[in-house]
């Protein structure tokens, strides 16, 4: 098989439950080389469990395929050593310098020329100059380019990020993103999940879980065509009362309040026109139709798969 | 200040009741609070004696006479002393008691009713292996008495005359290794492997468990390290803060408490090697059993103690029970124990050793193999 033809990524049917809690059901994800992927889903949908598969930190209980062409059951050595994992939480040792640390994942990934690559990774984190600072000294966004860096150091061939901009500031979380477009652009595949929709706009290829199940996958337009949703906004003030008044009407399926605008979600686009338009006369408002955005179905997806006490005994 | 605000029955008693849930919740402790005084119970009241009996004796008989039978039967018949062997020679019997297979040797002499009965108070020759003070002291009393009681039932008819006054003939102790009997000689070589077992067994115990509490666990298995690497490799640094530990015990046993040193140094480290290669295996196991440190440390109390109690570091192992000399056996601080005191105070070569380093090494094998088991390679 060619490298750039095998997919990063190509599992079906993975299962995995945690004594009666069934986290991952019936998993089937097709990454292709040169793909960022968006994991979307609300916390505890079972994407870190999903990604622990994939990089052979967990056993399914069911369910095979490969990544990067290796077995996820047979082959998980081979696995980790061509695939970068960046946890959710910070995992590299907070009692070990900047350099340190680098220079360990460097050893154990056997790299040949091991110093030059711990000095290009800390000259593109633009820390030389403080790598010899204890790695537990540095603050929430540090912390993450840090990791980052260090799961890049041996030149994966797939990254699989879990929530890699959780408390990032916005700058950083935009140059994150630049080099992971950088990064393939040379090939590389990557997998990440994410709470935030901009970034989520900014993959190749969504996919949304919840309770387990994967909901839908395809590019973003795709996701939001899939679900045929029509969304009106209405632009004012007291939006939160009007959104009161509109849920439970005919062809109003969830309203989501965004600042100074309300944004008015159903699959019934007649129904739905009929809805809006009467409130907002009512209030004395003007509602136009907008574009469904992928936050839209995002929520209205969420929504549909269970109710919040479902989705925390999940 | 108002009365509730200082204590309130209600605010006391919500935290009494999440103190018992999270205790429930604790199989571990909970464990430990049962076990742990049962466990002392059964060792100091059913293992553990002060006064031991039945120690192992070899005979060394160069003259069988009817006062020679009396004499072996009058031993035995004080249950201090348990005749294993007929020893052939004099270099056999010394050899028997280097490696501590036997305690006592009794020599009697190839004249020795001849000069008995000429009234020329012959001795019999008691060696006594007495490395521990204690192990020996009230069974070296015993055997000094038994002339007199031997003379008066054997001494009869035309032989009266010889029990009268002092016994006709006298038994000559030769205590071995530690002449003076002094206590510190036997304790001080033995706290180096007590020391030795608690600082590295707690301290990999807590090497595991650690990588797991701080979250980088899993970015250890997510990386092609192989269990062997990670559990060796942590095991490493703590050999040498071993030997440090080692350096630094026998420095004070010269220095401070004046405990003389027999063998030699090479194969005394040597020894000390195999031993703290055993504890690291034994705290790397107990790390990959535990799931967080505080379980590691209550299943390192839970290895001490047994340790401490039956290894013959605080209590004679001969006076032990067999079931808790074969749980002693097991235990490499029990080998390790021996090797120290035979090394420091008989000076023992490898020949002599050799009984005691194989355990030791059967043991680390065996419980490396546990720890490759328990390892957990993913985080299911």
């Amino acid at each position: 098989m060619n490298a750039a033809t095998t997919p990063a990524i190509d599992v079906r049917g993975l299962n995995k439950s945690f004594g009666d809690k069934h986290v991952v059901s019936d998993l089937s994800l097709q990454v292709q080389p040169g793909e960022i992927f968006g994991f979307l889903g609300p916390n505890g949908s079972g994407k870190t469990t999903s990604i622990r598969m994939l990089c052979g930190l967990l056993t399914p209980d069911s369910g095979s395929g490969t990544c990067l062409g290796y077995d996820i059951l047979r082959e998980s050595a081979a696995i980790k050593r061509n695939v970068g994992y960046m946890t959710q939480r910070f995992s590299f040792w907070e009692d070990l310098s900047i350099r340190e640390n680098l220079d360990f994942v460097a050893r154990v990934y056997q790299m040949p020329q091991r110093e030059a690559a711990v000095r290009r990774a800390l000259e593109g984190l633009g820390l030389a100059d403080r790598a010899e600072q204890l790695a537990g000294e540095l603050s929430g966004g540090w912390k993450q380019r840090l990791a980052l860096a260090a799961c890049m150091l041996h030149e994966p061939r797939l990254l699989l990020l879990d929530e890699p901009t959780a408390g990032v500031d916005p700058t950083a979380r935009r140059d994150f993103w630049e080099e992971l477009h950088r990064l393939c652009a040379l090939g590389m595949s990557v997998l990440v999940s994410t709470h935030y929709m901009d970034e989520a706009e900014r993959c190749h290829k969504l996919a949304f879980i919840a309770n387990g199940r994967l909901l839908v996958q395809g590019s973003a337009s795709e996701v939001v065509r899939s679900q045929c949703l029509a969304t009106w906004s209405i632009q004012g003030e007291r939006l939160a009362e009007l959104a009161d008044r509109l849920q439970g009407q005919p062809g109003v399926d969830q309203t989501v309040v965004f600042g100074s605008s309300l944004h008015v979600t159903g699959h019934d686009a007649a129904a739905l026109e009929q809805a809006v338009t009467g409130a907002a006369r009512a209030a004395g408002l003007h509602a136009a139709p907008v574009d469904t955005g992928i936050e839209d179905v995002f929520i209205y997806l969420m929504n549909k798969s269970g109710t919040a006490e479902e989705r925390l005994a999940s | 200040m108002k009365g509730h605000d200082f204590f309130s029955i209600r605010r006391w008693w919500s935290v009494v009741r999440k103190e018992f849930l999270q205790l429930r919740r604790d199989r571990i402790t909970f464990a430990m609070i049962v076990v742990i005084p049962i466990m002392q119970l059964a060792l100091f009241g059913f293992a553990i004696n002060s006064d031991p009996k039945h120690l192992l004796t070899g005979v060394l008989i160069e003259d069988h006479s009817e006062f020679t039978r009396t004499f072996v039967a009058g031993m035995k018949a004080s249950s201090y002393f348990d005749i294993v062997t007929e020893l052939p020679n004099e270099e056999t019997a010394r050899a028997a008691l280097a490696r501590g297979a036997l305690q006592f040797v009794l020599t009697v002499p190839p004249d020795f009713s001849r000069r008995l009965l000429r009234g020329e108070r012959p001795a019999l020759l008691l060696e006594a292996d007495a490395t521990d003070p204690a192990a020996t002291g009230n069974a070296i009393a015993a055997a000094l008495q038994l002339p007199q009681s031997v003379a008066a039932k054997d001494l009869t008819g035309p032989l009266a005359r010889l029990a009268g006054g002092r016994p006709p003939f006298e038994v000559r102790l030769h205590s071995l290794y530690n002449p003076e009997g002094i206590t510190q000689y036997f304790i001080v070589p033995g706290i180096m492997g007590v020391i030795l077992s608690m600082t590295l067994v707690l301290m990999t115990g807590l090497a595991i468990t650690r990588e797991r509490a701080r979250g980088t666990m899993e970015n250890l298995l997510a990386m092609p390290v192989s269990p062997l690497e990670v559990m060796s490799g942590k095991m490493v640094p703590y050999i040498f803060i071993g030997l440090i530990q080692v350096s630094i015990i026998l420095l004070a046993a010269a220095l401070m408490f004046h405990v003389p040193f027999e063998g030699s140094l090479l194969t005394f480290y040597c020894a000390a090697l195999f031993f703290i290669a055993g504890n690291l295996a034994v705290g790397i196991s107990l790390s990959s059993l535990a799931q967080n440190q505080l379980q590691a440390m209550q299943l390192t109390m839970f290895y001490f103690l047994p340790n401490i109690l039956l290894s013959g570091f605080m209590f004679p192992f001969q006076g032990m029970p067999r079931w808790a000399r074969w749980i002693g056996e097991a235990l490499p601080l029990t080998h390790f124990n021996r090797l120290v005191r035979g090394i420091m105070l008989k000076g023992n070569g490898w020949p002599d050793l050799w009984t005691d380093v194989w355990p030791i090494g059967l043991f680390i094998v065996l419980i490396m193999f546990v720890a490759l088991r328990f390892y957990r390679r993913t985080l299911d």
